[in-house]
């Protein structure tokens, strides 16, 4: 109760505290047009960013320690604030870098592109290349037992750390710096090849529905329309269950069921979006006009649709990939995906997540599981950032 | 002059594309008295629109003005708070807008809208202004004016609309009405008796106005003076009549110019040749509906037919039976005497090939990925199988007919070219299959007149060049007398009418081409006054329609 | 309204269509395990008295059409059958007593109503939050408030569930213990400690949710806005309130209505992850549990519940916009 009065005579005060503002400031600026017709909630917004931007940079400056006792909400507080702005001046010196080498094109590109969008294309990058070079970048192997468990992260002796292992060791002394590396190559490969797979036969029978039409049109989209109306992740639980008891004792063939039956639920949508995507240009009439010329099926798809889909499939298959991707992590997570001994983000997450009840005490061991879920967020985040700025570039700066 | 009732000074607006602001407007001026019409043409892109909203004190999202005062009565919009403009909009100055369709609120009834300014403004009360929304409804020729508010805009007709929307600016009889090309969605007859009302109404209640068109023959029936603007600059500005007779500047001539290309008629149809094109007593359905009726004509060798008719009258229709996109159900179409298969899907690489298509919208005609040289290279490759540096010559000089330098243009995308470019674009694609035929859809009716002109120029040279046959679908009968030598009138997807152009535009005609040919507004100020005179008012538009 | 009643028919068979077809996925699905599936969950050295046992339990002798018509029919009277785990009890204890046979119907009841109730905390959160910020962002664009939110929720989206759940975890459950982190509901507990142990997988529900729902209301709200009707509005001098409450909001309720109705369909999905999260004893929890064993009647029944919600928010969704649409409900 006492916080909700704190709460609420705070949001009172900044209200008054709005109104004076504006006054000043019309009285200042002489009744500039903009202070003159400032709506007092615009004014409450600059005065709340302003007294959560002080509180955030007191609260930033406080102690990491009390009489010897972590303050871990600061350090918590600590390490968000450094990482949020590590990545946003990382991205702005990628941005700058790219906006003085490459072509002509890609330098254009670069100076329109808003920094979420650069942070997205440099994130990307960067997963890329831990995905595909896991073996010479990781320190140990992925199920290699290294002897010490429960290392802390860190790598500082004094609070258990080893510098062996700068991230520490899992329960059974597995390097969790590796882990993680091994991981990038496992769920993002596994997602990669997932949605290619989900692409090819959506975007095929998509663009076959929308340029004949019919029978078969009919046909394909009904299916669908069944296929869609079971939630994609309750359908993959069900279908992972008999995977499962198909696969008997073989981790790695639950592996490749689990990449057709993500890919198939995921071709569903990516029917959808080609289909609409062909139609719309199927109308266009230089589709009349290359019919009317005489053309075959082969070169109005590939050479007269296909060119013009390609933009809105780019930015589908961003989307899709973050979904089968986060597909993949949950039904690591809840014990279906990916199965051990091989390293995966989501199965990480769940072994080491009874790590976080010890933050209060110890923030360096709990930030272990929220490393995992972290790198699962922050390429989806990325890829998200990306397909957002291409979303609005094609839109055509509507807004 | 204190009877000034908007006075504009040196305004200049600027845009905002890629992140920074390029000029629009650049300086315009503009003095209306009360009760005066100025009417404000040019071509798209010169600003009309946005001098318009902006006399409203008004801008769209991305646009702003950057210097320059609007003072109507006294105050100065550019600078007025939010308020104060408020308070005049809707009341003093209303706007009337191009798509009235899209510009009602689809969730209200009309007489809800109507009287939503004058209640909110304070004016009346709501019975009160809904009583006077029925007077302006009858006012403005509406049937059923007592019934009509209490529809949804869906359930009402567009020219219909476009009228209870002038009505709705005068719900609070404002000083100064902004009318933005209301007549440019509505078809000819329509658009007559839209005209018609609104110019009595504004003159009934002494209202000034401001009327954007890029129509000089509606322009000159509407406004005591015009301006021209080109590009965000004014290009002149005098009163109607002198405008008309004695425009000063280059450019104002040859918007004046531009309707008086006629081609020479041609010798008479040897009746005895076989047409290049034959249409028997097609009659078509899309579904169960018949949308043509038993229509036939003929199209000779080196001749134009032009097929006009409303929209919705089966000229499109008539053409995609004609290429086999819309197999007929029942009837055939001959090429050179032979009857070609009705699908097109059926018909040989020759046969294809001998009939080709314009399209009305080059935008969508055009492939945006593939560049100039591909899409003209295209059709030489697949009909005429060159390749290589033949078929690379054959485009230059595809590109040369056309008048394109082709080494400037063969690497370009169509988002690079402006639209008369790409309508020419569309043109050589056609040639490229070296035609005897080819289906001209409303080649010019998305084109600036300047622009429609060197295109149908080119269309004319290229005929007797090449001894090419036309079929040309359009709406507009000023095209018609520039380009054709037959005319099919068609209305409700039959042929009302048929014959040599001298004939058709000589009297006596059949009623319903009578008809469409005197809706077609005339640069003559009197126009509109006589033909009223001549018809009586009620009968224009619709109501003579459907006297038919 | 008599076009409009015929749409909304056709839109309800179509919904029931729908579901018929997904009860035939869920069984074709099911009927693919492997070989003998009574003989898979006993095991290899099972007698075959027990096997026969679980044969007989499960009416696996029966021929396809016949079973999935019984399993249908059972369904539609709330008879889901009976869990395999109690199968094997009771093939093991000899013949069926009957009596105490817990069926998946009276395991799933319970559960589905604590998954209602944490659906329910969540969407009552996120709907009015989403709502209000959706129109926010769109009526204040592109200032930096819109692009803070565009960051943030972008991010939410992006993020797994149990990414967001560890989260809220860390900060209000272990650094501030302001709510638990393990969520014991049991039947008859007080309403304020219910809602207290339901609100951190229900604030984790609303992280997922509110983002998307906001994210959807702007752009439908921003499209709204551009139209010609809303800019005639404004030129009729009618103050900002009167535009966006008389003129934009009843048209924009179809959309914001489906907006709404999709992401309540998406609560369905996300409530899976977040119950095993915080250990809830929902619907979700229990279809884990049971995939996991390979129960399959109780699979079965919860995939069918799952798909019987997503498709009736769907069809909420589209019967409401219909509704809602002034040109179906006036017709010509």
């Amino acid at each position: 109760m006492n916080a909700l009065i704190w709460i609420i005579g705070g949001l009172i005060a900044m209200l008054g505290a709005a109104w004076v503002f504006r006054l000043g400031a019309q009285k200042a600026t002489n009744n500039k047009p903009y202070f003159r017709d400032l709506p007092l909630g615009v004014a409450f917004g600059y005065v709340f960013a302003a007294v959560a931007l002080t509180f955030s940079v007191w609260y930033f400056f406080q102690p990491r320690a009390v009489e010897g006792v972590p303050q871990a909400g600061v350090i918590f507080f600590r390490w968000a604030v450094i990482g949020i702005l590590g990545f946003a001046a990382a991205s702005w010196v990628f941005r700058t870098v790219f906006r003085t080498i490459g072509t002509e094109g890609s330098k254009k590109l670069f100076r329109s592109m808003p920094l979420t969008a650069a942070f997205g294309i440099m994130m990307i990058i960067i997963y890329a290349f831990v995905s595909i070079f896991a073996g010479l970048i990781a320190p140990y192997g992925q199920e290699e037992i290294l002897g010490a468990a429960n290392v802390v992260a860190g790598g500082d002796p004094a609070l258990g750390g080893d510098p062996e292992f700068p991230l520490g060791t899992d329960q059974i002394g597995r390097d969790i710096l590796s882990r993680l590396i091994y991981g990038a190559q496992n769920t993002v490969g596994i997602a990669f090849v997932t949605t290619c797979l989900a692409f090819l036969l959506g975007g095929t029978l998509g663009f076959l529905a929308a340029v004949l039409g019919g029978w078969l049109d009919q046909l394909l989209s009904r299916m669908v329309d069944a296929l869609m109306a079971i939630p994609s992740l309750i359908f993959s639980l069900l279908l992972m269950t008999i995977a499962t008891a198909w696969a008997g004792s073989e981790a790695w063939l639950v592996t490749i069921y689990m990449i057709f039956i993500i890919a198939v639920i995921d071709s569903t949508r990516v029917f959808r979006l080609s289909r609409a995507v062909g139609q719309s240009i199927v109308v266009m009439d230089y589709i009349e006009a290359a019919k009317l010329r005489g053309e075959g099926l082969g070169y109005l798809i590939f050479r007269e649709i296909l060119p013009n889909a390609l933009a809105p499939l780019l930015a589908e298959f961003g989307l899709r990939f973050c979904f089968v991707f986060l597909t993949i992590a949950s039904l690591s997570f809840l014990g279906v995906g990916i199965q051990p001994p091989k390293a995966d983000w989501g199965t990480m997450v769940r072994d080491l997540s009874q790590f976080i009840n010890f933050a209060s005490f110890a923030p360096n061991v709990a930030v272990t599981p929220l490393l995992a879920a972290g790198a699962i967020a922050l390429l989806t985040v990325a890829v998200n950032f990306v397909v957002d700025w291409m979303l609005h570039k094609s839109s055509g700066l509507k807004e | 002059m204190s009877d000034l009732l908007l006075k504009i000074r040196d305004l200049k607006i600027e845009g905002r594309s890629d992140e920074t602001w390029n000029p629009i407007i650049n300086g315009i001026d503009v003095d209306l008295k009360k009760g005066e019409v100025l009417g404000m043409i040019g071509e798209s892109g010169a600003g009309k629109s946005t001098v318009g909203l902006a006399s409203m004190g008004y801008t769209r999202d991305g646009v702003r003005i950057s210097n320059g005062s609007v003072v109507f009565d006294g105050v100065d919009l550019v600078t007025a708070s939010a308020a104060v403009k408020r308070d005049l909009l809707g009341k003093r100055i209303a706007y009337v807008a191009q798509s009235a369709a899209a510009s009602f609120n689809p969730a209200h009834k009309l007489i809800d809208q109507h009287s939503e300014g004058p209640v909110q403004h304070g004016v009346s009360s709501r019975t009160d202004s809904e009583q006077d929304g029925m007077e302006l409804y009858r006012r403005l020729r509406l049937p059923n004016p007592d019934e009509i508010g209490f529809r949804y805009p869906h359930q009402v007709s567009g020219g219909q609309l476009q009228r209870a929307m002038t009505a709705m600016a005068m719900a609070c009889r404002p000083d100064l009405i902004i009318f933005d090309e209301p007549t440019t969605a509505l078809d000819v007859t329509t658009q007559i008796e839209v005209l018609a009302s609104i110019r009595d109404i504004v003159e009934q209640f002494d209202t000034a106005a401001i009327y954007i068109t890029h129509d000089l023959a509606v322009v000159a029936q509407m406004a005591d003076k015009i301006k021209v603007l080109l590009k965000g600059d004014e290009v002149e500005e005098a009163d109607t009549r002198t405008m008309l007779s004695s425009p000063k500047e280059e450019y104002t001539k040859s918007l004046w110019a531009v309707r008086s290309f006629e081609r020479p008629a041609k010798p008479a149809i040897n009746v005895k040749a076989t047409p290049v094109v034959s249409i028997h007593n097609v009659t078509a359905a899309y579904g169960t509906v018949d949308v043509l009726h038993d229509v036939s004509f003929d199209i000779h060798a080196g001749r134009t037919v032009a097929v006009v008719g409303e929209s919705g009258s089966g000229k499109s229709t008539t053409a995609r039976c004609i290429t086999g996109l819309l197999p007929p159900r029942i009837g055939h179409i001959e090429f050179d005497g032979q009857q070609l298969p009705l699908d097109y899907k059926k018909r040989d690489k020759s046969q294809l090939r001998q009939a080709q298509m314009i399209y009305q919208m080059a935008d969508t005609a055009l492939n945006p990925r593939k560049s100039i040289g591909e899409t003209i290279g295209r059709p030489v490759e697949f009909y005429m199988g060159l390749t290589g540096k033949e078929k690379r010559k054959r485009v230059d000089e595809l590109l040369a007919e056309i008048e394109l330098e082709p080494t400037e243009y063969f690497h370009r995308l169509p988002s690079e070219l402006s639209g008369g470019q790409k309508q020419r674009i569309g043109i050589a694609r056609a040639l490229a299959a070296e035609p005897k035929f080819i289906i001209c859809d409303e080649v010019t009716s998305a084109l600036d007149q300047l622009v429609a002109e060197g295109i149908l120029r080119l269309l004319a040279k290229l005929q007797d060049e090449l001894g090419l046959s036309y079929m040309f679908i359009t709406h507009d009968l000023a095209t018609v007398r520039s380009i054709a030598d037959e005319v099919v009138v068609m209305k409700d997807g039959s042929v009302v009418e048929q014959g040599p152009k001298l004939d058709m535009f000589q009297p006596p005609h059949h009623p319903y081409t009578d008809l469409l040919l005197s809706s077609v507004p005339e640069m003559d100020p009197d126009w509109l006054t006589n033909l009223l005179q001549e018809r009586g008012v009620d009968n224009i538009g619709d109501a003579a329609v459907d006297k038919m | 309204m008599a076009g409009l009643s015929k749409i909304i028919l056709q839109r309800l068979l179509l919904g029931i269509a729908t579901l018929f077809a997904v009860s035939i996925i869920i069984f074709i699905a099911v009927n693919a395990l492997p070989g003998d599936f009574a003989q898979s969950i006993l095991g290899q050295g099972a007698t075959p008295e027990a096997v026969a046992a679980i044969r007989d339990q499960l009416g696996l002798n029966a021929s396809p059409v016949t079973r999935y018509l019984k399993w249908l029919g059972g369904a539609l009277q709330g008879d889901l059958g009976v869990p395999m785990s109690q199968a094997l009890f009771q093939s093991f204890a000899g013949a069926s007593t009957g009596g105490d046979v817990i069926t998946v119907f009276d395991q799933i009841v319970p559960r589905l109503k604590n998954t209602l109730f944490l659906a329910g905390v969540s969407a009552a959160i996120a709907v009015p939050l989403a709502v209000t910020l959706g129109i926010l962002t769109a009526l204040y664009r592109n200032t930096a408030f819109d692009k803070a939110m565009n960051v943030t929720t972008l991010s939410a989206i992006s993020s797994p569930e149990f990414f967001l759940a560890y989260v809220l975890i860390l900060f209000l459950a272990v650094l501030n213990p302001v709510f638990p982190s393990l969520s014991n509901i049991f039947p008859g507990m007080e309403f304020s400690d219910r809602l207290n142990k339901t609100m951190l997988p229900a604030l984790t529900l609303t992280l997922a949710v509110t983002a998307q729902m906001m994210r959807m209301t702007r752009a439908a709200i921003i499209n709204l806005l551009a139209s010609p009707y809303i800019e005639m509005a404004r030129l009729k001098g009618l103050s900002p309130m009167r535009v966006i409450v008389k003129h934009a909001l009843p048209n924009a309720l179809a959309p914001i209505i489906t907006v709404i109705a999709l992401n309540l369909a998406y609560l369905v999905t996300g409530v899976v992850v977040v119950e095993v999260v915080f250990v809830y004893p929902g619907i979700g929890q229990l279809f884990v549990d049971s995939v996991k064993i390979r129960d399959i009647p109780v699979v079965q029944a919860c995939c069918l519940i799952f798909a019987a919600v997503y498709i009736l928010l769907n069809l909420t969704a589209d019967i409401l916009s219909i509704v809602s649409n002034p040109r179906l409900r006036h017709p010509k």
